[in-house]
């Protein structure tokens, strides 16, 4: 093992976040990545090449798992030591609240350690921060249709134009101390009931 | 008066019971507490938001407040427990391949344990491949409980098969997969297994250990410590949870509630049959008694010698040396003196002494009574005033607690 060359497992079951990591990891340097995307093949990938340091999403239902086969694996020395500094509960903190985790060979400086879990952690907010950006232009798109209808259905039962229509169901919203989206669906449902 | 906010983290199993009565049927909000609850995907996860104050409180395997003191976990850090989630609840089942072959071993079907571990044993030895069974964390009740029913009945655990590690909601389909030949967890997942891989219960914890410990409500030392008010309101909520849970009337209900998507997501007549003790095995039905024993039976009582159990068998598998500093640590981690404490304005009975034998009882007797004293400076002792359930167990090793 070259001395300053970490090597990096990370297991995530989401491919597309596995491989967020893994660029930004090569990105900085590191040379001796690898990923996988089920815990269960963890035995034979530690075996093979064991890891200075393993990346695990914090939503993975097999930690437990994984925890077990390092307590009787002998490629992963005893004691795993979770993070890199247990005194470092800021690391930690920040960790877990990207919903990183992480498990470091015994021994290991922290100095070296720090930076890969630090881009792990910034990875993983990243992608994130774009799942939920995604998220949003899902929801305001649907919205934006349940305002169309909601408008359609006032055009034609009123004989309104567009601006009044809309005007209208903004100046119910705000009325009601509602979202205007919450009372074009009301408008919606209500017109469905109606309807014949 | 403004409700104080505690956070608890539990996974989808049926002994989460307490905790989620304590806040749908109000008792939280009675002890002034606003408590939310978080469902997690493992007991690491558990474990480690517990550590960091994430969660207040948590519901935890028995053993897990006891493994952090003593260090054995990553982000070690000391737990205590002053109140138990109810006794029971666990039960092993096999696919129906090692069922069959059980079967024709001589196995019974009224899941007398030690007539199948010996069916079991007589398929081990002949097996030309090592029987692998799973167990939901290391350091569980389901782990060391499996392990001492092997091994009464002949069959070395970590020698004649090999024990895995799996979360409890992926425990059915690694049975239907082939992936593993059995599983030790609780309810609902082993009528899961019969319903949904074929498979079949082959025992009980409460057959293999009446009325054993198995889930607490766990917290960090030092917040129980800084918080005393709001740990004694909470045990007094379970304590409530528990007695409103155990009544058979109130079945049905409990059943809806744990039924819901948030929590079990699981038909509510399954996880009724797990509070009747009424389990479809896959080869018959079966009414274990006290299967899950929410409250009766002094069943919410931290008992010392419980913890010590506990202690004894992460000795006996080699998960730490033997020493009396280890004992006292692990002996530390259930409080009874909290427990007590907590029920005094309750007025209630509660046992007075903190440890028992267990092991002994073929039916409910006596323990010695604290509480009901209007001035709490002098506990009173009655002989007869709380009964403790019946603790027959399959075997008691020599000098075990």
């Amino acid at each position: 093992m070259s001395d300053l060359q970490l090597s990096v497992l990370i297991i995530d079951e989401n491919r597309i976040r596995a491989s967020i990591i893994e660029d930004g990891l090569r990105e900085a340097g590191h040379t001796r990545v690898q990923t996988i995307y089920d815990v269960s093949e963890v035995a034979r990938t530690i075996t093979s090449a064991p890891p200075d340091v393993i990346v695990i999403d914090l939503e993975n239902p097999k930690r437990d798992t994984l925890e077990h086969f390092f307590s009787l694996s002998r490629a992963v020395r005893k004691p795993i030591a979770m993070f890199v500094d247990r005194s470092d509960t800021r690391s930690i903190e920040q960790a877990v609240e990207a919903g990183v985790s992480a498990y470091v060979v015994d021994g290991l400086k922290k100095e070296r350690v720090k930076p890969i879990l630090d881009m792990a952690v910034s990875r993983f907010n990243a992608f994130s921060r774009l799942t939920r950006e995604l998220e949003e232009a899902r929801s305001a798109l649907e919205e934006r249709k349940i305002v169309d209808r909601a408008k359609s259905i006032l055009m034609q039962s009123r004989g309104l134009g567009e601006p009044e229509a809309y005007a209208l169901l903004r100046t119910t919203a705000m009325n009601q101390n509602r979202r205007l989206v919450d009372i074009a669906q009301s408008l919606i449902t209500a017109a469905d009931l109606l309807s014949p | 008066m403004s409700l104080v906010s505690i956070t608890a983290g539990f996974l989808p199993l049926f002994d989460s019971v307490l905790l989620v009565v304590a806040k749908e049927m109000g008792f939280a909000e009675g002890e002034g507490l606003s408590l939310a609850l978080t469902r997690e995907t493992s007991w690491a996860n558990i474990r480690d938001r517990a550590a960091l104050g994430h969660f207040d409180v948590a519901l935890m395997l028995a053993p897990m407040p006891i493994a952090a003191s003593l260090g054995l976990t990553p982000l070690a850090t000391p737990m205590i427990t002053p109140v138990m989630a109810g006794l029971g609840n666990n039960a092993i089942t096999v696919s129906s391949e090692l069922w069959g072959l059980m079967v024709a071993a001589g196995a019974p079907d009224d899941l007398a344990p030690k007539a199948t571990g010996e069916s079991l044993k007589a398929v081990v030895k002949a097996s030309s491949r090592r029987l692998r069974f799973a167990v939901v964390h290391q350091t569980s009740s389901h782990n060391y409980e499996l392990r001492y029913w092997l091994s009464a009945c002949g069959i070395a655990p970590d020698r004649d098969v090999e024990i895995v590690v799996l979360p409890p909601p992926l425990l059915p389909e690694a049975l239907k997969s082939g992936g593993i030949d059995g599983y030790c967890v609780g309810e609902p997942w082993n009528s899961v297994g019969v319903e949904t891989a074929s498979g079949h219960i082959a025992t009980a914890k409460a057959l293999i250990w009446q009325n054993s410990p198995d889930k607490v409500i766990g917290m960090r030392a030092d917040w129980a410590d800084r918080n005393p008010a709001v740990v004694h309101g909470l045990v007094r909520a379970i304590y409530r949870a528990g007695e409103w849970a155990g009544k058979p009337t109130n079945r049905s209900a409990v059943a809806e509630i744990m039924s819901r998507s948030g929590y079990l997501d699981q038909p509510a007549d399954l996880v009724e049959r797990a509070l009747a003790g009424r389990l479809a095995t896959g080869h018959g039905s079966v009414t274990v008694p006290d299967f899950y024993v929410p409250h009766a039976s002094a069943a919410n009582f931290p008992w010392q010698s419980h913890a010590l159990w506990y202690y004894s068998q992460m000795v006996r598998w080699g998960e730490l040396p033997s020493s009396s500093a280890h004992a006292d640590i692990a002996r530390a981690c259930f409080r009874p003196d909290i427990y007590r404490a907590a029920l005094q304005s309750l007025g209630v009975d509660t046992p007075a002494i903190d440890m028992k034998l267990d092991g002994a009882h073929a039916e409910p007797y006596p323990v010695p009574a604290a509480g009901r004293d209007p001035h709490g400076s002098k506990r009173l002792l009655r002989w007869r005033g709380l009964r403790s359930g019946s603790d027959r167990c399959l075997y008691r090793a020599p000098g075990a607690v």
